[in-house]
């Protein structure tokens, strides 16, 4: 079983619907003792990383994620989930994430060129620069669909693909059973359920 | 790099795919889960669903075609069609759609975008136009193409994209169901006036017309079609071959 972390936070129709398509039976759920006896623990997020930030922490399910990630259980962050697995974001302010990967979350704005529209939005290839699991199902340039205007930065020690954005964006991280996605697998076609179905069977 | 999106829209009413020639004339297609379906698996970027039911109970199957498509369908779904109020973006939202697109409704009620802005964020909230030269001037029509509401096309856009919309739909009125190709001076306007994705519509009659679209405006981000997908004129995925062979970048 695998749940997803319901609190309130976004929209997890598709996310639900998604790894129910590869086969995996799926929970979404805010309820502490549910995501205890899962298998894995997918934590979701859309919208701006201090309201989801304080909305973890008030739902206390924070310290639950810490403790399952702490006992070796698989947890995969998306999109704004990944961001939060980090340490700190300076999206309007300085906040503090859940602290299980180095590295900060910055704005993409006067790293990026210009010229390149900001938000992040739309499919963009994987450029793979460790080998990791999560993707053995994938090839170097397969696309995915992206929307962001912040980025995971300063984590070379988790770093496993990047989108190349004028110049390289964090696409993906793995660090023993943390792992994150940048872009929505949800919503990345059919390589976006094979990243799903691997994650399912690690 | 990001790639160019290629995005059919499908026009529902009563459960139907439907598409018209300049707004009248409409002609059933097929069944809009099935079509969806079928665009994703050729490598359709995304998915417009744009619901044209008046009715209560039209509105109520269209949401259930919509929760059944987002099942199946893993590419973004973009709906509009009826949205005037939070309360239809919730319902929309919640039904699998990733982004939310106003036209009348925002028309109506320019306070809409700033609004769902604010709860769903900017990447949610498109905006989109159906735009028609009137002695010379680009004007908004509102309500499906029937009233022209006498405002300027190309501040209105950038007034919503001040308020919070992160994507614009420019549909030229003029160039619709004609088939011989996009409207490059209007798109040219309105990628020169702002900075977020701007979504190319209306007059794509082949595959020549989007290589022509993106080669004459590197700023647009997508070309949306309908009737030329539907009726099998351009296969998507021979026109994603066609841009890459001309040097766009293209998902394939």
């Amino acid at each position: 079983m695998i749940a997803i972390v319901d609190y309130g936070v976004g929209n997890l129709f598709s996310l639900h619907s998604s790894l129910k398509a590869v086969g995996a039976e799926t929970v979404v759920t805010s309820d502490k003792a549910v995501i205890e006896n899962a298998e894995k623990i997918i934590l979701p997020g859309v919208g701006a990383f201090a309201d989801a930030a304080e909305k973890l922490k008030n739902s206390g399910l924070d310290e639950v994620v810490k403790a399952e990630v702490k006992k070796g259980k698989p947890l995969m962050g998306i999109c704004l989930g990944m961001q939060m697995l980090f340490e700190r974001s300076f999206e309007y302010g300085e906040h503090q994430g859940l602290g299980l990967l180095k590295g900060d979350v910055v704005p993409m704005k006067g790293y990026i060129d210009e010229s390149l529209k900001i938000p992040h939005i739309g499919w963009n290839a994987l450029h793979f620069v460790k080998e990791n699991p999560l993707f053995r199902y994938c090839k170097e340039g397969d696309f995915v669909y992206f929307v962001h205007s912040y980025f995971a930065d300063r984590c070379e020690d988790s770093v496993v693909a990047t989108a190349d954005y004028g110049k390289p964006l964090t696409a993906a991280v793995a660090k023993g059973n943390v792992y994150g996605c940048q872009f929505h697998p949800e919503k990345s076609g059919e390589v976006g359920l094979k990243i799903l179905k691997a994650f399912c069977e690690i | 790099m990001i790639t160019k999106r290629i995005i059919p829209c499908l026009d529902v009413k009563d459960g139907k795919v439907v598409k018209g020639v300049n707004f009248e004339g409409l002609k059933e297609v097929a069944s809009p889960i099935k079509l969806a379906e079928f665009y994703s698996s050729c490598g359709a970027d995304e998915l417009v669903f744009y619901d044209i039911t008046a009715s209560a109970e039209g509105r109520a199957l269209f949401t259930d075609i919509l929760r059944e498509t987002a099942k199946t369908v893993f590419i973004p779904l973009t709906v509009g069609g009826g949205i005037r109020s939070l309360d239809d973006f919730e319902r929309v939202l919640g039904c699998g759609a990733d982004k939310v697109s106003v036209n009348s409704g925002a028309i109506a009620n320019p306070e809409l975008v700033g609004m769902a802005a604010k709860k769903y964020g900017d990447q949610c909230v498109v905006i989109s136009a159906d735009i028609k030269r009137v002695n010379g001037e680009y004007h908004v029509f509102a309500k499906g193409g029937r009233e022209d509401t006498g405002m300027l096309a190309v501040p209105w856009i950038k007034r919503c994209v001040d308020e919070g919309a992160g994507e614009v739909v420019v549909n030229s009125m003029d160039t619709d169901g004609v088939k011989q190709g996009f409207d490059i001076p209007l798109l040219k306007a309105v990628c020169k006036a702002v900075k977020v994705p701007v979504i190319a519509s209306g007059g794509a009659g082949s595959q020549a017309d989007f290589v022509k679209l993106f080669q004459e405006i590197p700023d647009i981000d997508a070309g949306l079609a309908a009737s030329v997908f539907h009726f099998g004129e351009i296969s998507i995925a021979e026109l994603k071959q066609t841009l890459r062979e001309n040097g766009i970048v293209a998902r394939i």
